[in-house]
């Protein structure tokens, strides 16, 4: 008998990336297949295009043996294969039954009948042990709830095969006990079932078998009983580090950057202390959703600390704001560079001097000639490619773009540097430059804390490295310790020291 | 640039076909009443500017006029106020409104649009309340004061001519705005705000200040705004004065190359903007003796300039982008 669901050789490009370089994935009726893979293994692509969101550029879909065409949502949804986002997709201002059916709503005359909506809701909800009346608002259900929801709704158009996007990721231990009962049960009624997860022990209690995926191809595949956590590690790293990297020795000096018991507003149960050394690059590592760039914007005062204090310096400084951040010695390069980083429409030197301005002032009057000093300066030192300093840096490339983020800090002269995914969306040239850069910042004693999803760069840059798993510090490993797979390890949640890999 | 001089084209179009199709337009008296009511209509409109530069709004500003407007009178003639006490009473009115207006909008994070919408409903009807709905006015006082809206300036060796007083009020608040937009840190965080609020405040900018900085403005400007023009008229009823102002006000700033998704805006541009409508307005009662399509016309015209302005945009962004992505293969091959 042909597998339920069989993908063979998918590729996928995006402007600049290869997203999927010939995946391969079968499901069988009743099975839990888990794909696992680092940020940026190409997981999600390979979701989406399953689920119709997006189309492939080459590579053959069969269900029960037959090719089919995914060219939308609907398609995927009509032949039976329901995606289960990480965030729900619910109209929480309507009740459940409503949301199971919405789009395909019983009708009476015209209108929606309302009395058979509720009746043809429960049986699904039955299904997935979701014990409330059809006519509850979904926004007052709990999350879990909500999510039974969506799974409820995913089985009311027959859906053969569910997809499952970190479902766990915001659920409490006992809500994600209950999903995992009822994945049993759909296991059990011959449903397939995708199951994307970081967390790799959930991995190895639910999974029949797990397909590794690394840089967009199959790295491995794994049976039920061949499932364990070294393994799946071993799978998901272990791939040359290419020679981008300019890390040479600091020069380490006194403590820059201290930090004590800071609570952040997104995980307010955990602490983190740390601290780093002037001259010091610190690689803040650990997988998506794990608080890390939260800490960065309460460091820098762009959503304040609830409790703990920032030193810089030796000197207090818990900032309430980016202006008194700033203030204080530090600068933040931001994750999303469009919206945070940069002006786009205004002009590369204006973008250049903003940080700025408020030094340079004559009385509060712009300094023109300063302004323009400085522009030529970055532009010069950061070596950005533009026709003139009066271009709107939106024409410029992604890679010029985050220097000129750069330069705006280098500007100010920070004594701490934050950069949140320094080299994301950029080209290999322009990363080599910024991790020059980086160097040679930390070579004149600017301490830097860099956030990266990147397992590379967090190797390649870093002196040290803190590994954070679900808003809390689970190890710290130094630059001889590092390897893909000590920094997973932690990553994915173990704080004891990780075994040698066979 | 090119947005000014575009607007400023059409200005003088519009110009040029009143003077030759009415005689009335271009007479001594007609041109100085133009003038006069495009630098009081100019006041309001810089102060909006301000408003639209952060991608706020602010709908208050005809019933800002109208509280000051009808208050001054109310406060000299009815209260028998000293003339101090009542402009400092009225001055404070203004800031203090476009203060609340500020911390409204910055604080609480209530938008602009609501916040000045009540408070468009808000002053009117507390000016309709103190007044008794009664026109309030100077009478034959407070001739002095008055000649700061009515007064003309005579230019050496021109007859049948003057500059009318407000002209110098107008450019005194335009060169003043002007410099602060253009020339101080503060302007630039305004430009800089108005684009992205993230970026500034990322980089250090107190967003909310100077948002309420420019709520404040806006309001005082229409304060001002609201004596010159009950000085201009002598007498205000509180059921109509400053009617609709606020929308030629954003309409002129609009015009004058203001975009009301923030980050733009120029002070020549508003005052332009600000006599192109009053032009068009003059000429629809001139020459069509219909001024009641008067809104269907301005209306129209405002329409056609702002698609214009965005179908130029969008040609040049996408030109602008190909000649990049041409650049990059040239370079790559």
């Amino acid at each position: 008998m042909p597998a339920l669901l069989e993908v063979r050789a998918l590729t996928k490009s995006f402007p600049g990336v290869r997203a999927l370089k010939g995946v391969s994935l079968t499901v069988e009726r009743g099975e839990v297949v888990a794909v696992i893979g680092e940020n940026g293994a190409g997981k999600s692509t390979l979701m989406k295009i399953l689920a119709g969101v997006q189309n492939a550029d080459s590579g053959e879909l069969l269900l029960d043996g037959q090719p089919v065409e995914l060219c939308s949502v609907h398609d995927a949804l009509a032949i039976g294969i329901a995606l289960i986002h990480q965030e729900l997709n619910l109209a929480d201002n309507l009740n459940v039954a409503a949301n199971i059916f919405l789009g395909r709503e019983p009708r009476r005359f015209g209108l929606i009948d309302t009395a058979r909506t509720h009746r043809e809701a429960q049986p699904f909800l039955n299904a997935v042990g979701l014990d409330v009346k059809p006519d509850t608002l979904v926004g007052s259900l709990a999350i879990g709830q909500q999510q039974l929801v969506e799974i409820a709704k995913a089985l009311s158009t027959n859906a053969r095969v569910l997809i499952m996007d970190e479902p766990t990721s915001s659920l409490s231990a006992r809500e994600a006990e209950n999903l995992f009962k009822v994945i049993g049960d759909l296991r059990r009624r011959g449903v397939g079932i995708v199951y994307i997860s970081h967390r790799l022990g959930e991995v190895k209690r639910l999974a029949d078998r797990v397909t590794v995926l690394r840089d967009g191809e199959n790295s491995g595949s794994l049976a039920r009983d061949k499932i364990n956590h070294a393994a799946m590690v071993k799978l998901m790293v272990g791939r040359d580090l290419t020679q981008l990297y300019p890390h040479a020795p600091h020069q380490l000096g006194e403590v820059a950057l201290q930090v004590d018991r800071l609570r952040t507003a997104s995980h307010p149960r955990h602490e983190v202390s740390f601290q780093v050394r002037a001259g010091e690059i610190v690689g803040l590592a650990g997988l998506v959703g794990a608080g890390r760039t939260e800490i960065l914007l309460s460091l820098f005062g762009v959503t304040p600390a609830l409790a703990g204090t920032i030193r810089v310096g030796g000197q207090e400084a818990s900032p309430g704001s980016p202006q008194e951040a700033i203030a204080a010695g530090m600068a933040l390069v931001p994750e999303d560079r469009k919206r945070q980083g940069i002006v786009l429409e205004m002009a590369v030197c204006e973008n250049l001097s903003l940080a700025s301005l408020r030094r340079d002032q004559r009385q509060g009057f712009l300094n023109r000639r300063r302004e323009s000093e400085l522009s030529s300066e970055m532009i010069g030192v950061m070596r950005i490619k533009t026709p003139s300093d009066r271009q709107a840096v939106q024409f410029l490339s992604g890679g010029n773009q985050q220097k000129v983020v750069l330069g705006k800090w280098l500007a100010i002269r920070p004594r701490v540097l934050f950069l949140d995914e320094p080299t994301r969306g950029i080209d290999v040239g322009a990363k080599q430059e910024i991790y020059l850069l980086m160097e040679e910042l930390a070579r004149q004693g600017v301490a830097i804390l860099f956030v990266s999803n990147e397992m590379e760069e967090i190797l390649g840059m870093s002196d040290r490295v803190l590994v954070m798993h679900e808003g809390r510090f689970t190890g710290e490993l130094a630059r001889r310790e590092l390897s893909e797979e000590a920094v997973m390890h932690f990553a994915t949640g173990l704080e004891t020291p990780p075994q040698p890999i066979a | 640039m090119k947005k000014l001089l575009g607007i400023f084209g059409l200005l003088l179009a519009v110009c040029l076909f009143a003077i030759m199709a009415s005689e009335n337009f271009r007479s001594g008296y007609n041109v100085e009443n133009l003038i006069r009511r495009t630098a009081l209509f100019g006041v309001i409109g810089i102060g909006v500017a301000f408003v639209i530069v952060t991608g706020g709004i602010d709908l208050s500003i005809g019933s800002v006029v109208c509280l000051v407007g009808c208050g001054l009178p109310w406060l000299l003639t009815v209260q028998k106020w000293s003339l101090p006490a009542a402009l400092l009473t009225v001055v404070a009115v203004s800031v203090g409104i476009g203060l609340i207006h500020g911390l409204l909008i910055t604080r609480l994070k209530l938008q602009p649009f609501i916040v000045t919408l009540c408070g468009l409903m808000l002053y009117r009807g507390v000016t309709r309340g103190f007044t008794g709905d009664q026109t309030v006015g100077f009478g034959d006082g407070y001739k002095g004061l008055r000649l700061l809206a009515t007064g003309k300036i005579s230019i050496p060796f021109v007859h049948g001519f003057q500059i009318p007083a407000p002209w110098v009020v107008l450019v005194i608040v335009a060169v003043l705005a002007a410099i602060f937009l253009n020339r101080t840190i503060y302007g630039r965080y305004l430009l800089a705000l108005g684009r992205s609020e993230d970026a500034a405040r990322y980089s250090g900018i107190n967003t909310g200040g100077m948002i309420l900085l420019a709520y404040v403005i806006s309001s005082t400007l229409a304060g001002l705004g609201g004596v010159l023009f009950v000085l201009d008229v002598n007498s205000a009823q509180p059921v109509d004065f400053g009617n609709f102002y606020e929308l030629y006000a954003i309409a002129a700033a609009v015009l004058g190359g203001c975009s009301l998704r923030g980050g733009e805006g120029s002070i020549l541009g508003v005052i332009i903007g600000t006599a192109l409508i009053l032009v068009l307005r003059n000429v629809i009662t001139l020459v069509t003796n219909h001024s009641n399509i008067e809104f269907a016309i301005i209306g129209a015209v405002i329409l056609a300039g702002v698609i214009t302005d965005e179908l130029a945009k969008r040609y040049v962004i996408k030109r602008r982008a190909a000649r990049a992505l041409y650049a990059e293969v040239e370079e790559s091959s």
